[in-house]
């Protein structure tokens, strides 16, 4: 349970949200934690804070590593509110004129979450601070993900404390990516990455060239969600680079909702037919299956095929919002496919097409849409639909 | 006049508004922007721009 010590003089005085499992639309199955470092040395700095809810309990955890009014200075990595939220409660207990450092854009976006004046003091990206008998050095991590994210690297020891990146929703008693199976992190991580991250895979490449130039080695890897990483810190960074390449295993995600059973059943011998050919498939239903589950499936996949009935001249409305979604995490090097039953209009078929081309994924027809209840030629052209899926795939 | 949007956060720079926040008037076209000009919303420079 937190504090934990992590290194001497640093310690890990956030907390632990067991029971959150919706985090806006994104399925925390495994809770989160909110992640608060606090760094002893002739200055005393906290850096981030937690969501407003857990206020006190941050505090409390404080309390049992110093005086909470000993604290020099708060770092504010990134605004959003399940890291800054507990701002003015701190500021209350620590001391409202004491500096709270932040990105240029942090001043900007702290100052429109707080009407009360704090002392907000702004730091350049590579500037370098002293504490005492270490030094912290700040890097802008723009857009990574919101405008006023930041990196704070704690020279001497070695330490990334990370913001959001490399994070992963994980509520646990467990401090380190040694403690914890790896799958089990690995997954939430890469789910973290497929619904937060992916559309700014571009920059997280130049990030990591960056930081390679800067020459930062790490002994540790903190965000503010989950786990630390310290056994290997480079392997998720690697992680990170590959992912944000987005170069798709082989690989195919048929996503799709039913009314009648006909779209469900186009979708499973579609199935049939890329399995047929070789490739992992794997059909989600979107009633049963999270917006965000399917996105870290997308995440690895090369081929996403996407199925709607029509309902009302439209896109069954689950399908709708996973189109929407998906558009907004801008996944790339995909081919696509659209399918559906239909009743009279059939438009669906039609308007998922144009979605997947809207973004960029290569179509392999115009669309595969059945009236009705598929006969068995009509499960025949799902399963060709599939193979040459899998063709196209083996292809690349 | 065109506008050009930021690939990292899909501000729209309008070349009819300009960014008055940031001392640039209505009528200042894109490429007349200083090159020191910053994304009012992302802080992303001018070469992360792209025309609409």
């Amino acid at each position: 349970m937190k504090p934990v010590k992590i290194a001497d003089g640093v310690y890990d005085v956030g907390v632990i949200d067991w029971n959150i499992r919706d985090f806006h639309g994104y399925t925390t199955e495994l809770g989160t934690s909110y992640n608060s470092f606090l760094i002893i040395d002739e200055k005393i700095v906290l850096i981030d804070t937690v969501k407003k809810d857990f206020s006190d309990e941050l505090i409390a955890n404080i309390a049992r590593i110093v005086d909470p009014k000993t604290i020099d200075f708060i770092i504010s990595n990134h605004a959003e509110m399940d890291h800054s939220g507990s701002l003015t409660r701190v500021m209350h207990r620590i001391g409202e004129d004491k500096p709270i450092l932040c990105s240029k854009m942090g001043l900007k976006n702290l100052q429109r979450h707080f009407s009360q004046k704090l002392n907000f003091k702004t730091v350049e990206s590579g500037e370098t601070l002293s504490i005492g008998k270490r030094t912290l050095t700040f890097l802008e991590t723009r857009m990574l993900h919101w405008p006023d994210s930041m990196f704070t690297y704690l020279n001497e020891d070695k330490i990334l404390f990370s913001s959001d990146a490399f994070g992963q929703h994980y509520a646990g008693c467990e401090q380190f990516d040694d403690q914890v199976d790896e799958s089990l992190i690995m997954h939430a991580a890469k789910k973290y990455y497929a619904n937060i991250l992916l559309l700014f895979a571009p920059l997280i490449l130049k990030l990591v060239e960056k930081v390679k130039e800067m020459g930062l080695e790490f002994n540790m890897i903190c965000p503010d969600h989950g786990i630390c990483w310290r056994k290997n810190p480079e392997k998720i960074i690697e992680t990170y680079v590959q992912w944000s390449r987005q170069k798709p295993e082989k690989k195919a995600v048929i996503i799709y909702d039913t009314m009648w059973h006909s779209t469900r059943q186009m979708a499973e011998h579609i199935a049939q037919g890329i399995s047929e050919a070789g490739i992992y498939v794997k059909p989600m239903k979107l009633r049963e299956s999270n917006r965000s589950d399917i996105m870290t499936e997308v995440l690895d996949a090369n081929a996403v095929l996407v199925g709607s009935p029509t309902l009302n001249n439209g896109l069954f409305p689950t399908v709708a919002d996973f189109l929407t979604y998906m558009k907004g995490l801008r996944p790339k090097n995909k081919i696509g496919a659209a399918f559906g039953s239909y009743g009279w209009s059939g438009e669906a078929t039609g308007l998922i097409f144009k979605a997947l081309e809207d973004m960029q994924f290569q179509m392999l027809d115009s669309g595969l849409k059945i009236q009705y209840v598929p006969d068995i030629e009509g499960l025949e052209a799902c399963r060709e639909l599939g193979r040459k899926t899998g063709k196209k795939i083996n292809a690349l | 006049m065109d506008r050009y949007v930021c690939q990292i956060c899909g501000y729209i720079y309008d070349p009819a508004v300009g960014d008055p926040e940031n001392s640039i008037e209505p009528g200042t076209k894109f490429e007349d922007l200083p090159d020191s000009w910053e994304c009012p919303v992302c802080g992303a420079g001018k070469d992360d721009f792209e025309k609409e």
